[in-house]
């Protein structure tokens, strides 16, 4: 194996003595879901890139995906699937800006899936432009008096607790007002309503904030610096998240399928949705190995194709589950939205997901700017909002 | 799998930049193109004698340097960011990858150390006037003569044909497809320059009548030496792609920047700035597929079919897109004889055409791994 990354360590090394002494100690098939997840914690294989001691080796990240799969390869859990907002963004959160006591309070749990938790940033009037949001936190005694509403809060049903910015200066620039909370989804005054989405279920809901009085210890970060927390945040849920999908696996996986069971093969109808296979499982793995570059690259700081991929995954997504629908053809035409509400899996249901994945997570538009500016560094268009307070933006 | 390249790899990347840039940017390209011999003999002996390029991947005891694969892609990536026009593809990629592919000492010896040291230019012509690049059939024919074979048909699409001293020209024989040297002085031999869309690559046409030429392994060896050779010049010239395309991105970022009009930078508006972020996706991913096959040909031989197949697709379509956006950027001056844009956008289109296109190469790859099983290998990123 080439070293050049780390001429001087062997992370390969160190990862490896970890999961072999891991699956040792606690083969998955004999032990209890919290105690291994635990275990995985406590063995520094949580976050690898994470400090000794908070569920990390102290490693880069190069080797973040190999540790996942082979972890649940032998049988440990999908940490990562089951508690994604907790997994990506709430533990590198507070792992980066946390207090002692948050970290001790709050990373284990977040691993084991002891506290389940959800992303409260966007709102109505606050998608994409996100600085401009309108839910205001205010000091009361030791502590702040919370006022708003949230949207699109995936898990929020389910979630003990919440990644919170709020507003706290009104007359400040719109990115220097806001401050981070970890918001305890159960404190009175928090309640959240489903909504329900265009595949039928109700993965997400709204979360109306009334007079929710959160005390100071829950904030994360100094006030008025609740932007640059939200960075952490979301730049760690790409990196995090990015993980998930094995080589060949996901959309492609299930359309090689669908064409395999296919009975005709050979109609020109089929040479098409054959040649659309082909060209769909190219770009799949092509991405997948821009991910693996960009893996390799972190070590020297992010490169370009870390930020580009996002943008080629969510197309390639949704075009591959648009053929899946495709190659089954007239069965497509069925499909049961009230199934979806109970959580009965179905073919289908990703053709009508996908299409929220250039979505969320920082659509596919404002991805192409932030390239633009950030990466090829072409000039920022004009920007009415810029270098006046909040409360004098327009909003919509 | 290791998709990113050493410090060393880097450094002789980097020395090969500054070669090509003292020598080789759009002034003296301009000449090249002009000139009757179509590549630059000071340029090619610089590389040679500098550098040692046209040894770079050579074995040793044949004149070489031993170096891997990927710094052979390394330094495509820079020959096709300035369009380099030389004979460095055929007589390097083609002609002492075919050499090495077949089981054959004593021309080894004989034939390589040229090549290595730059004294020789060497190509391949194997494909004929059905443009067939694949398993086509031969229709040029090799019989025993007087203690030479001599060789009937043509050939044609051979890359610098015209320039090349020494041809290795696919024949068949009884035995199969064979691999005969032909010198090109020989008698028999007609070489016609062919008038091409890619300025920056030239081809000729080859008629053979009674050539007199020598046998390079066994009798019917060629078919498996020229599939390799094949895999490997898809591999190498995805690396030339990712390099031209990396070219075409600079130059429209740097003209967006720079080109004002409603009294803004053309880069201020977000058409131009998503277009120039999707040229970015393009090129960064097929990056990865030209690293991807670059890694195999060395390290994962069984893999390197599929992988050639998936790079020469993918970095075929995104060249070809890349240097279209470039002269939409650019607007009218893009459309100009003047501009180099249109030298990349023939060398993208071309670069495809060759070997096979996007398509060709898509049902390649579903042959090679069964599409029913698409499956590749090396799922682990080393460290
Ligand atoms: C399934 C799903 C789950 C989600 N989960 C969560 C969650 O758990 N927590 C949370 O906080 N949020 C969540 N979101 C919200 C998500 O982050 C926002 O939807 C996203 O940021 C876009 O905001 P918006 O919906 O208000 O659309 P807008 O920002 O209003 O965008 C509308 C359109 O305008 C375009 N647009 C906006 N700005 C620009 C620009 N500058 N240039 C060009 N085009 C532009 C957009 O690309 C889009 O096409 C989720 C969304 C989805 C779909």
């Amino acid at each position: 194996m080439g070293n050049s990354v780390h001429p001087d360590t062997d992370e390969s090394a160190i990862v490896d003595a970890a999961i072999a002494k891991l699956l040792q100690a606690h083969p998955p098939a004999r032990t209890e879901t919290q105690e291994l997840l635990g275990a995985v914690f406590d063995s520094g294989l949580a976050w690898i890139h994470f400090p000794v001691g908070i569920g990390g080796l102290g490693l880069s990240t190069v080797l973040h995906q190999y540790v996942y799969s082979s972890l649940t390869a032998a049988g440990v859990p999908d940490y990562i699937s089951e508690t994604p907002i907790g997994y990506g963004m709430a533990g590198p959160t507070i792992a980066e800006h946390g207090t002692e006591a948050q970290i001790a309070h709050h990373l284990r749990r977040i691993f084991t899936g002891e506290f389940v938790w959800c992303q409260l940033f966007s709102e109505p009037g606050a998608g994409s432009d996100l600085a401009s949001l309108s839910t205001r936190a205010v000091p009361t005694g030791d502590g702040w008096l919370v006022n708003g509403q949230k949207v699109w809060t995936t898990l929020g049903h389910l979630a003990q607790y919440g990644l919170l910015v709020a507003r706290t200066d009104p007359d400040a620039l719109k990115h220097q007002g806001l401050t981070y909370f970890l918001l305890d989804m159960t404190l009175p005054g928090v309640e959240v309503r489903p909504l329900r989405q265009m595949s039928g279920d109700a993965e997400f809901n709204e979360v109306y904030l009334s007079d929710v009085l959160v005390p100071d210890s829950a904030r994360i970060g100094g006030v008025g610096e609740g932007w640059g927390v939200a960075m952490t945040t979301l730049a760690n849920e790409r990196l995090v998240l990015g993980a998930t999908t094995p080589r060949h696996g996901g959309a492609i996986d299930e359309a090689l399928a669908l064409w395999s069971a296919r009975e005709d093969k050979t109609s020109a109808a089929a040479r098409v949705l054959r040649d659309r296979l082909l060209d769909l499982w190219i770009r799949d793995d092509v991405a997948w190995l821009t991910g693996a570059r960009a893996a390799q690259r972190r070590e020297s700081g992010p490169g370009p194709e870390g930020s580009v991929s996002k943008i080629a995954r969510s197309s390639i997504n949704q075009q591959t589950y648009e053929l899946c629908a495709d190659l089954r053809g007239a069965a497509s035409l069925i499909y049961s939205a009230a199934a979806a509400l109970d959580g009965t899996a179905q073919p289908g249901y990703m053709f009508l997901r996908s299409r929220a994945q250039s979505i969320e997570g920082g659509s596919s538009e404002v991805l192409r700017d932030v390239v633009a500016h950030r990466v090829l560094g072409l000039p920022p268009s004009h920007r009415p909002d810029k270098g006046i307070p909040w409360n004098e933006v327009p909003r919509s | 799998m290791r998709l990113v390249f050493t410090e060393e790899q880097e450094e002789l990347r980097r020395s090969v930049r500054r070669l090509l840039e003292k020598t080789s940017a759009s002034r003296e390209l301009r000449q090249v193109i002009d000139s009757d011999l179509g590549y630059d003999p000071e340029v090619w002996a610089l590389m040679a004698d500098q550098m040692g390029l046209q040894g770079l991947a050579i074995p040793e005891e044949f004149g070489g340097s031993g170096y891997g694969w990927m710094e052979q892609v390394a330094v495509l990536e820079e020959m096709g960011a300035v369009l380099l026009c030389s004979p460095y593809f055929a007589s390097v990629i083609l002609s002492a990858t075919m050499l090495l592919s077949i089981d054959d000492p004593e021309a080894r010896r004989d034939l390589l150390p040229g090549i290595a040291g730059g004294q020789s230019i060497a190509t391949v012509a194997f494909t004929e006037d059905d443009g067939r690049w694949h398993d086509a059939p031969i229709r040029t024919t090799a019989r025993p003569g007087d203690g030479v074979w001599c060789l009937d048909g043509h050939k044609t699409y051979v890359l610098d044909g015209m320039t090349a001293n020494l041809i290795l020209v696919v024949a068949a024989t009884p035995g199969g497809a064979s691999l005969f040297a032909v010198d090109a002085r020989s008698p028999g031999l007609v070489r016609t320059p062919l008038e091409t869309l890619d300025q920056t690559r030239r081809l000729a046409r080859l008629e053979l009548r009674g050539t007199p030429a020598r046998l390079i392994g066994a009798e019917g060896a060629a078919k498996a030496a020229l599939a390799r050779t094949l895999d490997l010049a898809c591999m190498a010239i995805a690396a030339e792609q990712v390099g031209g395309a990396q070219r075409c991105l600079d130059m429209s970022v740097e003209y967006a920047k720079t080109r004002v009009q409603f009294g803004q930078p053309i880069g201020t508006f977000q058409v131009i700035k998503h277009k120039c972020a999707d040229m970015l996706l393009e090129v960064e991913s097929a990056r990865s597929a030209a690293y991807y096959a670059g890694w195999a040909a060395g390290e994962d031989p069984e893999a390197l079919p599929a992988a050639a197949s998936l790079a020469k697709a993918y970095c075929s379509r995104a060249y070809c897109h890349v240097a279209a956006e470039n002269i939409q950027i650019h607007g009218g001056i893009g459309f100009t004889w003047e501009h180099d844009a249109h030298l990349y956008f023939k060398r993208a289109k071309a670069s495809e055409l060759l070997f096979g296109d996007a398509g060709e190469h898509r049902e390649l790859l579903a042959d090679r791994l069964g599409i029913e099983s698409l499956r590749l290998g090396g799922g682990r990123i080393d460290a």
